[in-house]
């Protein structure tokens, strides 16, 4: 497989972790101080499970725009498993619970293997700043956290029958609200072929932010391919599987026409019912961005896709 | 049961209920201003979705003007719908606006395009067109010009700009149409609610 290298940005054009923090996420952490100070202990002990992570700077293509705001990136999500609304998440995912958590990998692999999360937290890690843009038509600028997916594929030895890896995400009634009505087929399921999945830009993401993940963005792990729509990069995942055949994705199954397997980011394929030309880079209030063929990433992702149809595997 | 106001009464109920329907702009424009961040990470899509909910509010209130009256005997009720009609048009007035800014950037041709291609926007659109007839001959001077009949015809409009706009709303949304069937049901209501009377009405004067 060819090795990729990405131009890194220089670390002054990284925006410090103390700038994504935001006025309430600052004031949250007075008001703990304050107890802290008024009581001489620790009185919350992080309700949210949130904590920070160590990770080197990661190589990724360079982007002009500034990461979202992380108070925004935290509260406008689509994870259906809490709600439908984009407000949802935010308010319903503190009830999965994120530990213990792990992940079984196995299918066509000569070493299947369960992962815990903190054997995941505890390899190197690196920080990536991905534009992500939704099927929706907005997209926001996201300094995750990871590594690259194909370091995990080399832990468990994937063999010649392995064309493509599905994720299934964590479905549970109890813990996700969502996952209660019928609105997708659950659990949720994604999958990558296997060139995409070992291409070095596909993120196994276990921070965002300088921190692990907030529920309501997929914690504790969960996929990112950046030249993809977001329903693409599955959430909460408990089962990874090296498979022969493509995976029926949730959205294939939920929409086949509107919703394809490969889902690769494209101004000339629109959704059946909306354009995909443009797109709000978040929080403008202005669609006037033009969307780029694999979101921007081409020059890494383009060759994967040499003689393939895009509009008729859209 | 039958309630009859004086003049002054429903003059002071009419200023009151013009405020409140003013109340959903009103936010919005404070939130743009003063506090953005409460308007999420997609202020466009909040606005266009809040206009948009308003648009259906006041279209399903000005329908229920009729059978509430009817079933409460209350007559006033009648000197209401006007007004609600017209923040219905007001508000898409809005919506079509926000739309037309903030996903088309003023670019008519672009919208032109759009229209034609995107069967919920084509929906949407004809309501909005449909509206403006109505918005335009609602005064006493139309009334009076087209003669109470063919007002009258004119305005059973509502029925389908009503039926346009769900669908409308039903088209857009990706998965959950749980909202879409809420008004889908409160309209079938209202229009089947005629569709007894006048039932009811012919078998009557068949007898």
């Amino acid at each position: 497989m060819s090795r990729y290298s990405f131009p890194t940005p220089k670390s002054s054009e990284i925006t410090p972790r103390d700038v994504y923090l935001n006025r309430r996420h600052f004031m949250g952490g007075a008001l703990a101080m304050g107890a802290v100070l008024a009581t001489g202990e620790v009185a919350f002990a992080a309700p949210s499970g949130i904590e920070p992570l160590k990770f080197s700077a990661g190589l990724a293509p360079a982007l002009t725009d500034k990461p979202t705001a992380r108070e925004l990136a935290t509260t406008y999500n689509n994870y259906y498993e809490f709600g439908t609304s984009k407000a949802d998440p935010a308010h319903n995912a503190s009830t999965l619970k994120v530990r213990p958590w792990t992940v079984e990998i196995g299918g066509a692999v000569a070493k299947p293997r369960t992962v815990g999360i903190e054997d995941l937290l505890a390899m190197e890690l690196e920080e990536r700043i991905y534009r992500m843009r939704c099927v929706e038509a907005w997209s926001m600028v996201i300094p995750w956290v990871g590594m690259s997916f194909s370091k995990i594929a080399a832990l468990v030895e994937p063999t010649a029958k392995a064309k493509y890896v599905k994720f299934t995400s964590a479905a549970r009634p109890e813990e996700m609200p969502g996952v209660r009505s019928r609105v997708l087929d659950w659990p949720y399921i994604e999958g990558l072929r296997m060139d995409e999945a070992m291409h070095p830009l596909t993120f196994l993401t276990l921070g965002m932010y300088g921190e692990t993940l907030p529920n309501q963005n997929g914690a504790p792990v969960r996929i990112v391919t950046p030249w993809k729509y977001g329903f693409k990069n599955a959430k909460s995942i408990v089962r990874i599987d090296f498979v022969e055949e493509q995976p029926q994705t949730a959205w294939m199954t939920a929409g086949a026409s509107e919703y394809g397997f490969y889902a690769n980011v494209n101004p000339d394929v629109d959704h059946p019912r909306w354009s995909q030309k443009h797109e709000r880079l978040l929080p403008s209030f202005f669609a006037s961005r033009a969307t780029e063929k694999f979101n921007g990433y081409g020059a890494e992702v383009a060759s994967l896709y040499t003689g393939m149809d895009l509009a008729a595997n859209f | 049961m039958s309630l009859s106001l004086s003049k002054r009464w429903i003059s002071l109920l009419k200023v009151l209920v013009f405020g409140a329907a003013l109340i959903p702009w009103g936010l919005i424009i404070y939130a743009v201003v003063a506090d953005p961040i409460s308007l999420g990470a997609n202020p466009a899509e909040t606005i266009l979705h809040k206009t948009g909910d308003w648009v259906l509010y006041f279209l399903l209130m000005t329908l229920a003007i009729t059978p509430l009256r009817k079933l409460t005997g209350w007559n006033d009720l009648i000197k209401f719908r006007r007004m609600l009609g017209l923040f219905a048009f007001c508000y898409a007035c809005l919506h079509f606006l926000a739309y037309v800014g903030f996903d088309r950037l003023f670019d008519f041709s672009d919208m032109a395009r759009e229209i034609v291609k995107r069967p919920y926007i084509l929906v949407g659109f004809a309501a909005f067109v449909l509206l403006i007839p109505l918005a335009i001959t609602s005064t006493r001077g139309w009334v009076l010009r087209l003669g109470g009949a063919r007002w009258a015809m004119l305005h059973k409009a509502i029925y389908p700009i009503a039926v346009l706009g769900v669908v409308h709303y039903w088209w857009l949304v990706k998965r959950d149409i749980t909202w879409p069937l809420v008004f889908a049901l409160v309209l079938s209501v209202l229009l089947a609610y005629r569709g007894v009377k006048r039932g009811g009405r012919r078998i009557r004067a068949a007898a």
